[in-house]
């Protein structure tokens, strides 16, 4: 298992360089220019001193190799500075966003903890919605319960984020006043009171994130459930005298997390990717806002940034989700 | 019963107190929602609206202008003008003179210094400053004393005012700005976010492209303002939530740039929270026409160059005929509603600048289809479109993707069917159609079509420099790396020359007449312009909020220091 997780830890490295390539050279050929947000009233001369004050002529490899500098040694260099008071980067430039002027890894750490806890918390309810749902559904299939489920999962399925958060606000903020629907991000949690606060503005964005989430999630532990239902062993168990209770939730239950476990360390990597439509829709300042700020402004280190952490992210968790299937299921050894 | 009545006299001048005069910081927090989320709080490294507004409530001009247009003091005891001696009798300098006791929020003095740095911080070549006209023509800023600020310019300058004018040109802190000169300016990411103004708050909190945390300044010149005690600019979404906000669930004092469809505006309102405000500048939206033969047939540094004239726009009969075929007002009505009306100028405000050319209001088919007839372009094979030497009368009409852009387009394609024009219809990303770069095929620059539609505006109440974008030398062609404001390659020598006396004019009166004669020359005169659309910014702010005035001249926030809670 070690020789396996290193292995795949080198190949990492190069695949992770072609992607970064990729990613540079994609966003660099898109159309579009940092300046296309300037108003027309700015002059064609002071629009090109602009451009040049953000090193944004300068020739795509030359710029490429800056960005690789600065991905690999002057940002973790900066962060060791940070640490431990030492002095390695003194004068070195970090990435900055060409839009704010401000260092592109500051950002991300303001918005981490926000994507963290509104699409990760999605996530969580999500899971534990998900998971009652298709073990029930399973085990009373073409049940009422079944059908039911079956809908709910369509509807999460189908219907996109920017409408039912749109509904969600209509429905809970505009009619019942219940919550707020723009997310307020100076709000620090120091009492219950405040605490109560957090809950009520996250409630809409966690509502229309998790509801996408089960329904995706609730469709795999429902087939992996049915699936193993039918095994032999379940028959074996049933025969033996065991209760129904043990049968489903000891002998079925952890035979069939297996791959539902996979899927959800797969879906990881996306809950630090945020969630565009929705944290663009309640003003959640996270990564996924983030990302789509910077590609309308033609932000094109932000961009590069934040598409290339994402590939690390889905590389890793690839890698994880592997992991987790060898320890679940003794069958499956790599080496 | 003598001390009952001094009691009750005592409370009764304790609530009577705050109602006679308010006091700084008694109303608590506004609360302002941005559809775009503010980056920089440094209006000289953006030159996105949202971040020039935000910035507008810490950092401030000498002088700023009001929703008339007019100029107003805010860091000088007056306006110059040649009658005051603030301006030179030969219009080469202007002195400004600055309030006494000026302090900067954290307490020092705001001396002339300050302003002479932040000229040289605008006109470092190294700096990219997005503001650079404001300062164009500057010779030297002096501090002739620690309150006197002289700005000299190369030569006689009609219009004097646009350094330290406006939210665009405010005036920096040297001593927090003395290390981010040049090509340091983007790396000083904490002056650009937050730097310390004069104006009534100040920032305590910054994260980028989210919120702005503000406080009252606790050394604004005005000690009975602002009313409140802090204030909060939450940006991101879109317009439409931005609107729902205040007008409808009230989370939110005051929304910017709430342009939504018309029957949204009306249901909000209905909802009694909160009123839409609207500022009209000099923001058109209009239809440009190519003069310029922009065929793909044509090798690539000579199509839609000055080479080829456009096969069929070059004759004004065809332009003029496009333009009367177009019923203005049920554009404004699809599109904008109580945010636009119909208008035939380039400059359409304000009231003194505007020429009276109305004649385009009124949609005249006949009179366009009779036109077209005139000009020899008719039907001769009979499939409805007209034809003329055996060419069909094909124009292909492109713009920016956006909603009401595409209703546009296709009222427009309409009206034209009928006249018999074969329309095609383009959409492209405004990221692209903006963006400039030479290497795309798709700038409004380039202009790769017959006719093309978008907006722009003029960015002060006095129109010099935008009405220079239409004179010859400013044709955006493959010499210039296709960089110019004259995307209609349009070229008379009678424009350049009544521009060239523009330029020299002094006396108001008279630049106002230039002024209208040269939107005639582009309008009505030669059909280059069909100007469709006189649009406003459209702002919502709660019925709770008090002292709004919109501005379409300044920062929309011109006036933040005196808004207060309505109780």
């Amino acid at each position: 298992m070690l020789t396996f997780t290193l292995r795949r830890l080198l190949l990492a490295i190069p695949i992770l360089l072609v992607i970064s390539l990729v990613i540079f050279l994609l966003v660099d050929l898109a159309p579009g220019s940092p300046m296309s947000e300037i108003p027309l009233t700015v002059p064609p001369d002071v629009r090109q001193k602009m451009i040049e004050a953000l090193g944004a002529d300068q020739p795509v490899f030359v710029r490429y190799l800056l960005w690789l500098k600065q991905f690999f040694w002057v940002e973790p260099m900066t962060l060791v500075d940070g640490w431990f008071g030492t002095d390695f980067t003194a004068g070195e430039q970090r990435i900055l966003s060409w839009q704010s002027r401000s260092p592109v890894f500051t950002i991300i750490g303001q918005r981490i903890p926000q994507t963290l806890t509104v699409v990760g918390t999605a996530y969580l309810v999500g899971v534990l919605i998900a998971v009652p749902i298709g073990i029930y559904s399973a085990y009373r299939q073409y049940s009422f319960f079944d059908q039911a489920g079956t809908l709910f999962a369509m509807i999460g399925f189908s219907v996109p984020t920017f409408f039912s958060g749109t509904l969600f606000i209509i429905i809970f903020a505009v009619w019942l006043g219940w919550f707020p629907t723009k997310y307020d991000t100076t709000l620090e949690v120091t009492d219950w009171a405040t605490f109560w606060e957090q809950v009520r503005q996250m409630a809409l964005p966690v509502m229309t994130l998790g509801l996408a989430n089960a329904a995706a999630i609730s469709r795999y532990m429902r087939s992996s459930m049915l699936d193993n239902m039918a095994m032999d062993y379940v028959r074996t168990a049933r025969a033996k005298g065991m209760s129904e209770r043990v049968v489903v939730l000891r002998h079925v239950l952890r035979n069939s997390l297996i791959p539902v476990g996979t899927v959800i360390a797969l879906g990881i990597p996306s809950i630090f990717g945020g969630a565009i439509i929705t944290e663009n829709l309640f003003g959640v300042n996270g990564i996924g806002a983030a990302l789509i700020g910077a590609i309308h402004a033609n932000d094109i280190p932000m961009v590069q940034t934040l598409a290339f952490i994402f590939a690390v992210l889905i590389v890793l968790f690839n890698l994880i989700a592997d992991i987790i299937y060898g320890l679940l299921d003794p069958r499956i050894r790599y080496d | 019963m003598k001390f009952k009545t001094a009691l009750l006299g005592a409370a009764a001048a304790f609530v009577l107190a705050p109602a006679a005069y308010a006091e700084r910081g008694t109303d608590g927090e506004v609360k302002l929602t941005f559809p775009q989320a503010v980056s920089i709080m440094n209006p000289y490294l953006s030159g996105g609206t949202k971040d020039i507004y935000a910035s507008s409530m810490v950092l401030e001009p000498l002088a700023g202008l009001t929703p008339d247009g007019v100029l107003v003091p805010k860091l000088v005891t007056e306006i110059p003008t040649k009658e005051n001696g603030g301006i030179s009798e030969d219009m080469t300098s202007i002195t400004w003179k600055l309030l006494p006791d000026l302090k900067w929020s954290d307490g020092t003095p705001v001396t002339a210094d300050d302003a002479v740095f932040t000229w040289q911080y605008c006109t470092d070549p190294a700096g990219g400053c997005s503001q650079a006209t404001k300062y164009e023509g500057i010779t030297s800023v002096e501090a002739v004393d620690p309150a006197t600020i002289k700005v000299t310019f190369s030569g006689p300058k009609a219009n004097p005012y646009t350094a330290f004018v406006s939210a665009l040109a405010p005036v920096l802190q040297k001593k927090q700005f003395e290390a981010c000169l040049g090509a340091a300016a983007p790396t000083c990411t904490d002056p650009n976010n937050m730097p310390v103004g004069t104006g009534p708050f100040m920032v305590t909190g910054f994260t980028v492209n989210d919120t702005v945390s503000m406080a009252a300044n606790p050394n604004y010149r005005d000690p009975a303002k602002p009313a409140f005690a802090t204030a909060v600019i939450k940006g991101g979404g879109d317009a439409e939530g931005s609107a729902r906000v205040v007008m409808e669930t009230g989370e939110f004092d005051y929304a910017w740039n709430t342009q939504i469809p018309p029957e949204t505006q009306a249901s909000m309102a209905a909802a009694g929270k909160g009123q839409f405000v609207v500022a009209f500048g000099t923001l058109v939206e209009r239809i440009e026409m190519n003069t310029t033969d922009p065929s793909p047939d044509l090798p690539e540094g000579e199509r839609a160059t000055a080479k080829h004239p456009h096969p069929i726009l070059s004759d004004i009969k065809v332009r003029t005929a496009l333009s009367k075929a177009i019923d203005r007002s049920i554009l404004v009505e699809v599109g904008y509603g109580a945010g636009g009306k119909p208008t035939c100028n380039v400059i359409p405000g304000p009231a003194d600048w505007a020429s009276d050319n109305d004649g385009c209001l009124t949609q005249d088919m006949e009179g366009a289809k009779a036109l077209l007839d005139e000009a020899g372009w008719t039907d001769t094979d009979g499939d409805g479109i007209r034809d003329k030497d055996g060419k069909p009368l094909n124009i292909l009409y492109q713009t920016t993707v956006n909603p009401i852009r595409q209703d546009f387009q296709a009222l427009v394609k309409d009206w034209w069917t009928e006249l018999g024009v074969n329309v095609e219809l383009k959409a492209i990303d405004p990221g692209v159609f903006f963006g400039g770069d030479p290497g795309s095929p798709d700038t409004f620059q380039k202009f790769y079509a017959d006719v093309e539609m978008y907006a722009n505006n003029s960015e002060s109440p006095d129109p010099e420099s935008y009405l220079g974008q239409y004179q010859c030398k400013n044709a955006p062609s493959p010499e210039t790396q296709w960089q110019g404001e004259n995307i209609n390659r349009f070229c008379t020598p009678e424009y350049d020359a009544l521009y060239a006396t523009l330029a020299t004019t002094t006396d108001i009166a008279a630049r106002q007449e230039i002024a209208k004669k040269l939107n005639d020359m582009v309008t009505k005169d030669s059909m280059i312009v069909i100007p469709l659309v006189h649009r406003g910014t459209l702002s919502a702010h709660s019925n709770a909020l008090g002292g709004v005035q919109i501005n379409a001249w300044d920062s929309e926030l011109w006036n933040v220091a005196d808004w207060f809670r309505v109780k």
